[in-house]
């Protein structure tokens, strides 16, 4: 794979998480995470439902606040300071599970608008840079329409171009796929690998495996808030260690 | 075993659709007569449609229009269609219609309504249609004024001095924003406040002496008819909105103290009725305000139908509000828009988008609740009619006249209702 020679883990320290712990109300639902993210890793995160893998990601953005611990984000530390987290989240983007369009704007205006209101770019530019990123998602022709006149994967794949147009230097997902019928999961997946081979740093929340082993240089498990196992995709495949990621992987994998 | 294996080896043409498929006889057996039930309930429909028409027709079309008692026209009507025949009396319309509309603006004034009423429809162009040219909208912002302006009188600079605080608010903002962010979003507050409260009237009496121009004052006592409703009317109808949403907002708040007052302004004003708002503001307030001060009895009219309709509107746009998934809110954020931002962009725009029905009909609700002033002896159009049912050439008529003021409110309801439907339909992007 001559592209894959971008897919290159440099030193420099993306995200860096230290003994966080979060509570929604009474109940620990993150405990003591700790996690150094390098840019240009791509780390898959899985674990059964409700083991925290979203309100982790979603930490990372402050979409979720965490009560302990220290959460830095591109050298920015996340605390209650509103420039702080302005900051880190037009260097962060993040794709969601149900997409999370506008469905008031058309896809030019979902890509642009951002860009134009955060970053302050001038309308002209910020439609050049979005159409760019339609071109490489695949869909130029569907600038004019909006979103309910897309497909599930249609959808996404803007989604991502959404993301893009921020430039971030890190790229969240939420379980990008699982909302998806089986037939456009892989135009999605598709998109995701490409831009993993331009050596995007990601974390992806995802059970697609399959994915994993194509692109992760890491795979992260959790289970009850914690993360219970990280290895390589393939040893985490073939020789898990703990108990709970055999049953998981026996679960998922199939018997 | 033949048919099982059927299979079509050459593909159809589409053919035309048999004759009871199409037209209006088919119309009318979907829609009018498909059932026992449906069939009755058409006919019956009919019968009413009938005996309405069959009752009103006639007095309508009997109609008079010059006379000038209620006797004179009965005896027109006898005249013509035969003893005890009876028609319409518009004739009363005819001679007291301006009463009706203007109530006692001054005869030779009328232009300054009616020149306000046009201006009032160019200022709603650009507000209303997007063809319309954008620069228009400076104007739109300027009505205010100028339609204080047209319709009270006064001086032409005081006006003007009040338009100018946009200018005082926008400096302040200018100066102190580089020196702190809140500091100068606070002082585009209280600056024009000051300015009102202190320099404002000076100011003008000043532009006044040195370049004298303006219109004959007239006294709110002056107004009345359905220039008061409308004045009444649209400025509640205009400032509700904005009021309405900044309460929804604040009521959705994190912040205790700023959520816990909208909670109370809306819920206090939602469970008193409009009467008691209005008797408020007529007798009440003048014991609270210092005395001597003089507080024009419309405006402290305009300002209790806007915050009695914004609380409703308030709870409307909630409604909005709520019924848009979390997955907005947070992919605003996630793309880093600060909360204003958000507010303007993503969730306003789909939030009022589902509340038009609610907030149109709050608008139709307000306008016509304007009637309500005169329990305060404000001369509304109900109250007009009553004075000239008084008046002993007119005295026994009254179809004639409530259906005139119930055209007068229709003509203005129904344009807002239509425009409602209209803006549903050029804003569905959902494709459902
Ligand atoms: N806003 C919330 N308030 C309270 N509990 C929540 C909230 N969001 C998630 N949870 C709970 O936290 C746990 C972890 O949720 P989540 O991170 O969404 O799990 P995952 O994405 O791994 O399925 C679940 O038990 C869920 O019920
Ligand atoms: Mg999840």
């Amino acid at each position: 794979m001559a592209t894959a020679a971008k897919m290159t883990v440099t030193d420099e320290v993306a995200i860096q998480i230290t003994a966080m712990n979060k509570w929604y109300g009474t109940f620990h639902v993150l405990r003591d995470i700790n996690m150094t993210v390098s840019r240009g890793e791509r780390i898959v995160v899985c674990g059964p439902s409700g083991s925290g893998k979203s309100t982790l990601i979603r930490c990372i953005n402050r979409l979720e606040e965490h009560q302990q611990g220290q959460i830095i984000v591109d050298g920015t530390e996340l605390t209650s300071d509103l420039k702080n987290i302005d900051k880190v989240r037009s260097e962060v983007g993040m794709v969601f599970q149900h997409f999370n369009l506008f469905p008031h704007l058309t896809i030019l205006e979902n890509l642009t608008l951002a860009p134009i209101w955060v970053r302050k770019v001038p309308k002209k530019d910020a439609e050049e840079v979005a159409m760019h990123f339609l071109k490489k998602v695949k869909i130029p022709e569907q600038a004019a329409k909006y979103p309910g006149q897309l497909s599930g994967g249609q959808q996404q794949r803007v989604a991502i171009a959404r993301s893009l147009c921020m430039k971030p230097r890190i790229m969240l997902f939420d379980e990008p796929t699982s909302a998806l019928d089986p037939e456009m999961i892989k135009e999605v997946l598709d998109t995701m690998i490409e831009l993993a081979q331009e050596g995007m740093t990601m974390i992806c929340v995802t059970h697609e495996m399959g994915f994993a082993q194509a692109v992760a240089n890491r795979v992260i498990f959790m289970d009850q808030g914690q993360i219970v196992e990280q290895n390589e995709p393939k040893e985490f495949f073939n020789n898990p260690k703990s108990d709970r990621t055999k049953l998981f992987l026996s679960q998922i994998l199939g018997h | 075993m033949a048919d099982t294996a059927f299979v079509r080896d050459k593909m159809l043409a589409p053919q035309k659709a048999p004759s009871s498929e199409v037209g209006a006889l088919r119309w009318m057996r979907e829609n009018l007569f498909s059932g026992p039930l449906n069939t009755i309930l058409t006919l019956a429909a009919l019968y009413f449609v009938y005996v309405i028409v069959a009752t009103i027709g006639p007095w309508l079309s009997r109609s008079v229009w010059n006379a000038s008692t209620l006797q004179e026209c009965r005896a027109i009507v006898e005249a013509s269609f035969g003893e005890g025949k009876k028609g319409a009396c518009f004739a009363v319309i005819n001679e007291r219609w301006q009463q009706i509309i203007f109530g006692f603006y001054p005869r030779d004034l009328y232009w300054r309504p009616t020149l306000t009423m046009v201006l009032m429809l160019v200022a709603l162009g650009p507000v209303l249609f997007t063809w319309v040219p954008r620069k228009l909208l400076w104007f739109s912002f300027a009505f205010p004024a100028v339609a204080f302006w047209l319709l009270w009188g006064g001086t032409v600079w005081l006006p003007v001095a009040i338009l100018l605080a946009f200018g005082v608010a926008y400096a302040a903002y200018r100066v102190l924003t580089p020196v702190n962010g809140l500091l100068g979003i606070v002082a585009a507050i209280i600056a024009p406040i000051l300015y009102w409260l202190y320099l404002c009237a000076p100011l003008a009496n000043v532009l006044e002496t040195a370049l004298p121009f303006g219109l004959r004052t007239l006294q709110s006592h002056e107004f009345g008819g359905f220039l008061l409703s409308s004045v009444i009317g649209v400025s509640g109808i205009a400032f509700s909105l904005p009021l309405g949403i900044l309460l929804a907002l604040g009521r959705q708040s994190d912040l205790f103290v700023v959520k816990t007052t909208c909670v109370a302004f809306i819920e206090g004003f939602r469970g008193v009725p409009l009467i008691t708002l209005l008797f408020v503001a007529s007798l009440l307030l003048n014991y609270f305000l210092p005395p001597g001060t003089e507080f024009d009895v419309i405006l402290r009219v305009i300002i209790m139908v806007t915050i009695f309709s914004a609380a409703y509107m308030a709870e409307v746009v909630r409604g909005g509000l709520a019924a848009l998934p979390r997955g907005q809110y947070e992919a605003a954020d996630a793309l880093g828009l600060d909360y204003w931002q958000a507010q303007r962009l993503i969730i306003m725009p789909q939030a009022l988008k589902v509340s038009i029905p609610g907030i149109v009909g709050n608008f139709i609700g307000l306008f016509k609740d304007t009637t309500l002033v005169s329990f305060i002896s404000l001369q509304d159009p109900l109250q007009l009619v009553a004075s000239i049912r008084a008046n002993q050439e007119w005295n026994g008529i009254y179809w004639e006249l409530f259906i005139f003021v119930g055209l007068l409110f229709f003509a203005f309801c129904f344009p807002m209702s239509r425009y409602s439907m209209y803006l549903e339909r050029k804003l569905k992007t959902d494709h459902r």
